[in-house]
């Protein structure tokens, strides 16, 4: 047993050695990868397109940009662990959905207004980007987006809007929806796809 | 001198507070997760449903009322003037947390806009380029060490913990307006924070609406972004949950 754990482990520390280098997220990356998410999402905002097709937009946005299977995971919390794979995969499609919608609602506010990248901060094997948001009749707020190359590119996994961290946020809502359904996560799913 | 004296009074009364709230936390149950302590979760439910109804009743038709009927303009105003008597609470307080500059900021900003922003109902301080600059006895007392202590939601004014409503109450009586006991002025400073209340709350009527109404669990939503959003003003990175992005497996999403 013992000597199958270490082949493993062995096996596992083969693969990892020459991926190393490929650790190349950089300062400069990390703030590309946000200035040209920003554009993108300036760039529907300005198409005036219908509200669905602009949902549709904003969802390929986010699967572009961010580090969707991690964002998922996260979620789901540990009741991930006791999903199946039909599941997670289910799950998956549905959380991006809801996100591009609950997000994109809120970039309705921004007409007008713009995201300006301030700072680029490395912590640990990630990046925070700072960046300032003005909307009209609004005071400045911060946004920062933190950005790792976990899934082999720069993806963005978390954002914190003044402080309110995205991953908590929509994992403390999972967990409410699967609370509500006494722990079924199908149910939970189903629910989520209802979610407008 | 009307300032000053209440000021100790209103001091010792907070350390009362303080020293009482202190004897009931920091002890492991409450502990939510995720950087929540919340011991008194079944009371505070319970007010959550009281405020929920009370802004599905009152608070949000009143708020969406305002912001439908006032123009733009004068809903700014109001904001300006209600913000404007809170700069004597800001300059005390920055004054407490040893912020020599912000005292300052403060006070630059109530002088040109009680004189050139006529009574406070245009920011003209930031039309000169003075920072905008805010501080409560919450803060105060974060800055002086105190812990946060549970949560708690208050009826009507809703999420906050021990540490904040002790600071909320202090900065009543740390309004100067407060103590003109008889004049109608002191109504001035109440009857604007609700104006200017009830119009943020029609401002925003979509992201609050998205928190109390359309998420799973309003309570825990509301209790989370409070926290963190609060800490964040802060700047409390003490008490902020590190998400490492490699220590997940994500097999399967």
């Amino acid at each position: 047993m013992l000597d199958r754990r270490f082949f493993i482990a062995g096996l596992g520390s083969t693969l990892i050695v020459p991926a190393m280098p490929s650790f190349a997220i950089t300062q400069g990356g990390a703030s590309k990868l946000v200035n040209s998410l920003v554009n993108d999402i300036n760039g529907v905002i300005a198409s005036g397109k219908s509200e669905t097709t602009m949902y549709q937009e904003f969802e390929r946005i986010f699967a572009r940009y961010s580090d969707t299977s991690y964002i998922s995971a996260y979620a789901m919390g540990v009741d991930g662990r006791r999903a199946t794979s039909a599941q997670k995969r289910a799950f998956s499609n549905a959380f991006h959905t809801y996100i591009a919608r609950k997000y994109g609602k809120r970039f309705q506010e921004f007409i007008g207004g713009r995201l300006e990248v301030k700072k680029v901060q490395r912590v640990k094997t990630w990046y925070e980007v700072s960046t300032i948001a003005y909307l009209r009749n609004e005071s400045p707020f911060e946004v920062t987006f933190q950005v790792s190359d976990r899934a082999g590119k720069n993806l963005f996994f978390n954002m914190f809007i003044e402080g309110v961290n995205l991953l908590l946020t929509e994992r403390t809502e999972i967990g409410a929806l699967i609370d509500r359904n006494g722990g079924n996560i199908d149910a939970m799913i189903s629910d989520l796809r209802k979610t407008r | 001198m009307s300032i000053f004296f209440p000021l100790w009074r209103v001091m010792f009364a907070a350390f009362m507070v303080i020293s009482l709230t202190a004897c009931t936390y920091n002890n492991s149950t409450g502990q939510v997760g995720e950087g929540v302590y919340d011991p008194y979760e079944e009371t505070n439910r319970n007010v959550h449903e009281f405020n929920r109804s009370l802004d599905r009743i009152i608070v949000r038709p009143a708020g969406v009322g305002v912001t439908t009927i006032l123009p733009d303009e004068v809903e700014d105003s109001v904001g300006n003037f209600a913000n404007n008597l809170g700069q004597p609470k800001v300059m005390v307080n920055s004054l407490l947390q040893g912020d020599f500059r912000g005292a300052g900021v403060s006070t630059v900003r109530f002088l040109t806009n009680s004189t050139l922003g006529i009574f406070g109902l245009f920011d003209v301080a930031s039309d000169f380029q003075v920072p905008q600059h805010d501080a409560d006895f919450g803060q105060t007392l974060y800055v002086w060490g105190v812990q946060e202590g549970a949560y708690i939601e208050v009826p009507v004014l809703g999420p906050s913990t021990q540490r904040d409503l002790t600071g909320t109450v202090v900065d009543l009586f740390l309004n100067p307006l407060s103590h003109y006991t008889d004049s109608p002025e002191k109504y001035y400073d109440p009857a604007a924070s609700v104006t200017s209340g009830l119009s943020a709350r029609g401002r925003y009527t979509d992201t609050i609406d998205s928190i109390l109404y359309e998420s799973a669990d309003s309570y825990a939503q509301a209790r989370l972004i409070y926290l963190q959003n609060r800490r964040f003003e802060l700047g409390d990175n003490d008490s902020e949950v590190e998400i490492d992005p490699f220590a997940l497996d994500t097999e399967g999403f």
